[in-house]
């Protein structure tokens, strides 16, 4: 009776998804409830979670409960640890969540709500999950090794060196983007500005206050933490009326990014516990307070999603990025549906907690579905401005016109009302002085976050929600940079420690110097041409950024699958090759457009070639004139950067495939490094407590 | 309902880090207790301001964070 009744609530959640589904997928014309897209994400989650990811753990993994995990047989009472695993999984989320599955859906509304949709929820489900679960999984069986130091035991020395180069780009690339969207939100907004500025003052006082005033004492100073960045957003809107002040606060973009190359490099060589470790407490504590307020709006709220389900944009003529639906819906939205930067995280650092491999399917499978869960409500938070307005803020000046008159002609054009007064009341409501062509995802999430807190919890307080959720995206932005950067500096510490070995050290201060030095000119040069560029930069570095990402989930794909072939796993290895094989489609289609297309939006040589010869027949303002030599240089290195992404990707993909034939033809392999089966020792309510 | 809030705000220390120290002392004396015919083998206890430090140090060596 009982497994009925189960039985009979599981199929009731099929069909209330599948209806949810549907109905997102099939509504036309009319506009339609957010909480469809909440109700079809959950009930997709849970069926894929109870079933799919069950199916994986018992069947394909084969996960033995009677294992002892690494954390039980190292335990040092470190950083091997067995950990209870609710536990585990709060460390794990935190890990995985960053600032990605907020902008890359909303950058990809402009295709409509349904196309970004439908790709978190199949994404994350069929891919991204199943790669956390089964990298969490190998690693865990291996000692909690790295992702780059499986590639190379199991499949060849190719995979580890491709993993880590392959890393260490999309390091530099994602930094300079996640620059560049805080520049956007700051640029001109005295009150984002200042606010993102007390941000740092604050992050040392929790520092100082957890390392020397009460040691140890996390939850008092970030309590203390959160307190004075909430009074940072109120005295943020005091300064930005303030005559004098205000004026300090009020830059153009330039300057702002060398602000931000400044603090990355001085966040790099200070010492962690100043200002890295107590800026990541406050904003993991930011993050799930603003996570869960947003999802409890939209249910209070039930707001209305105003953007159609397609745009004309499909067709690749978008404003905010140039490109097809296919690939580029695919490529824009990374983290959220797949990203292979998770596989980092699932390797080397999770499994050094697992207490037993039965928490693998919550903690790698469970931890990918409530981030696409983040970027489901992102996608929300984009959709439910109306379209006029949500392209208003988001075209660069480059493609609708500087003015405020042209930009709004230009978007009626495409069929989207807005007017400009509608755009300076906006502007005005959120205190802001303008809102036009405030490119990157951030300030129209901001206005989506600010107006859903604002109908469910007091419409008086817009400005400030406003500059609430702009804190909100730089303080994790701001965490993801100082720890990107440091990450960069160790890996190129290792890399340069081959050559010489004393720059290989981590604590002599020269080499710090010079190696954080490279990696911020790195991503800063990036950052730099995102600025100077007319066309706002992010539409060149998000889909970058996206190429690196998802090759580097195909590389996390290709170690897995190769593991389950060599374990005599061949009828299952579609678990990972499915996914690998789209992500390698979309990947080099992506590549081959972005490399040849005759279309100067999409192709980065066509884009070079078509300034080279405005440049030269003089047909370009003095202003544009005297950046284009830079941007043209940028175009034709973004173009090399593509092909050599591609190219490893292609090598270890094929490293692979040698794997698979040599397992077949029943020719020497590299031996499995699957540490032998111990058993458990550890009692359930021991571990649980 | 206080059983429960105690165990969450157990959840809330142990997540946070909050108990690091008090897990590493519960830690060191199961150790000391399984190597108690050798000492020396024990290196000696930290003080909670000396393991906060080592603690926080080595939780940011490596990739700790992501997109």
């Amino acid at each position: 009776m009982h497994k009925h009744i189960k039985n009979i609530a599981w199929l009731i959640v099929a069909l209330l998804g599948a209806s949810a589904v549907s109905g997102i997928a099939l509504n036309r014309g009319e506009s339609i409830n957010a909480l469809w897209f909440i109700t079809a994400a959950v009930c997709v989650f849970a069926i894929a979670y109870r079933f799919y990811a069950t199916w994986i753990a018992v069947k394909v993994l084969v996960i033995d409960e009677t294992r002892a995990t690494p954390a039980e047989r190292l335990d040092n009472g470190r950083d091997f640890i067995p950990t209870n695993k609710w536990v585990v999984f709060g460390h794990h989320f935190a890990a995985i969540a960053g600032p990605g599955p907020l902008v890359g859906p909303t950058l990809a509304a402009q295709f409509g709500y349904l196309p970004g949709t439908l790709w978190i929820l199949v994404g994350a489900v069929l891919g991204g999950a199943v790669q956390d679960m089964v990298t969490l999984f190998f690693s865990t069986r291996r000692n909690g090794r790295s992702l780059g130091q499986m590639a190379r035991d199991e499949i060849g020395p190719i995979g580890g060196a491709a993993a880590l180069i392959g890393t260490f780009m999309i390091m530099i690339i994602l930094i300079a983007v996640l620059g560049l969207v805080v520049v956007n939100a700051m640029k001109h907004s005295p009150w984002a500005t200042s606010t993102v500025a007390a941000t740092i003052p604050i992050a040392m006082i929790v520092g100082f206050y957890m390392r020397n005033l009460r040691p140890g004492r996390v939850l008092e100073a970030s309590a203390l933490g959160v307190i004075l960045l909430l009074l940072a957003v109120v005295i943020g809107g005091w300064v930005d009326h303030h005559e004098g002040l205000r004026v300090l606060f009020d830059h153009e973009g330039l300057p702002l990014a060398w602000g931000i190359i400044a603090y990355g490099f001085a966040a790099a060589v200070m010492p962690v516990w100043l200002l890295l470790a107590p800026r990541d407490y406050l904003s993991t504590f930011m993050k799930l307070g603003t996570v869960i307020l947003l999802a409890i709006a939209i249910v209070i709220l039930r707001p209305e999603v105003q953007m159609p389900a397609l745009t004309q944009f499909t067709d690749g003529t978008g404003p905010i990025f140039g490109g097809k639906l296919f690939p580029f819906v695919f490529i824009t939205i990374a983290c959220g549906a797949i990203s292979g930067f998770h596989a980092l995280i699932a390797s080397g650092t999770t499994p050094k907690l697992l207490a037993n491999e039965r928490d693998i399917r919550m903690i790698g499978y469970g931890g990918m579905l409530l981030e696409s869960f983040v970027a489901i409500m992102a996608m929300i938070a984009a959709t439910v401005l109306e379209p006029g307005i949500f392209f208003a803020i988001n075209s660069p000046a480059g493609v609708v016109g500087a003015s405020a008159v042209d930009a709004v002609a230009k978007i009626n054009s495409w069929g989207y009302a807005v007017t400009v007064e509608q755009m300076n009341q906006l502007a005005k409501d959120m205190g802001e002085s303008t809102l036009f062509a405030r490119t990157g995802g951030a300030p129209s999430l901001a206005v989506g976050m600010a107006s859903i807190f604002g109908s469910a919890f007091g419409k008086s307080m817009l400005a400030l929600w406003y500059h609430f959720a702009i804190m909100f995206e730089a303080i994790f932005i701001l965490t993801t940079l100082d720890a990107g950067t440091r990450v960069g500096r160790f890996m190129l510490q290792d890399m340069l420690g081959n050559i010489w070995p004393k720059l290989g050290q981590t604590s002599w201060m020269p080499s710090v110097i010079f190696t954080s030095a490279l990696v911020v000119a790195g991503w800063g040069y990036f950052l730099y041409i995102g600025v100077i560029d007319p066309n706002g930069g992010v539409n060149i570095l998000w889909p970058l950024f996206g190429i690196a990402n998802q090759m580097l989930a195909a590389i996390a794909l290709c170690v897995a699958t190769g593991i389950l072939i060599k374990s005599g796993k061949l009828k299952y290895a579609w678990i990972t090759g499915l996914p690998l094989v789209w992500l390698v489609v979309i990947t080099t289609t992506a590549a081959w457009q972005k490399i040849f297309s005759t279309d100067i939006r999409v192709g980065f040589f066509a884009a070079a070639n078509d300034l080279t010869e405005k440049l030269a027949s003089g047909v370009l303002s003095a202003e544009k004139a005297a950046v284009a030599p830079q941007l043209i240089f940028n175009q034709q290195l973004d173009a090399y950067l593509t092909m050599f992404f591609i190219l490893v990707l292609w090598v270890v993909l094929m490293d692979m495939v040698r794997v698979t034939y040599y397992y077949l033809a029943d020719k020497q392999l590299l031996p499995s490094t699957e540490s032998p089966h111990e058993p458990s020792r550890l009692v359930e309510d021991w571990v649980r407590d | 309902m206080k059983t429960k809030l105690l165990s969450f705000w157990r959840m809330v220390r142990r997540l946070s880090g909050d108990d690091a120290y008090e897990q590493y002392l519960k830690h060191y004396a199961e150790t000391h207790a399984s190597i108690e015919d050798n000492p020396e083998a024990l290196p000696p206890l930290l003080s909670r301001e000396d393991f906060f430090k080592q603690w926080q140090d080595g939780k940011w060596t490596g990739v700790k964070r992501c997109c």
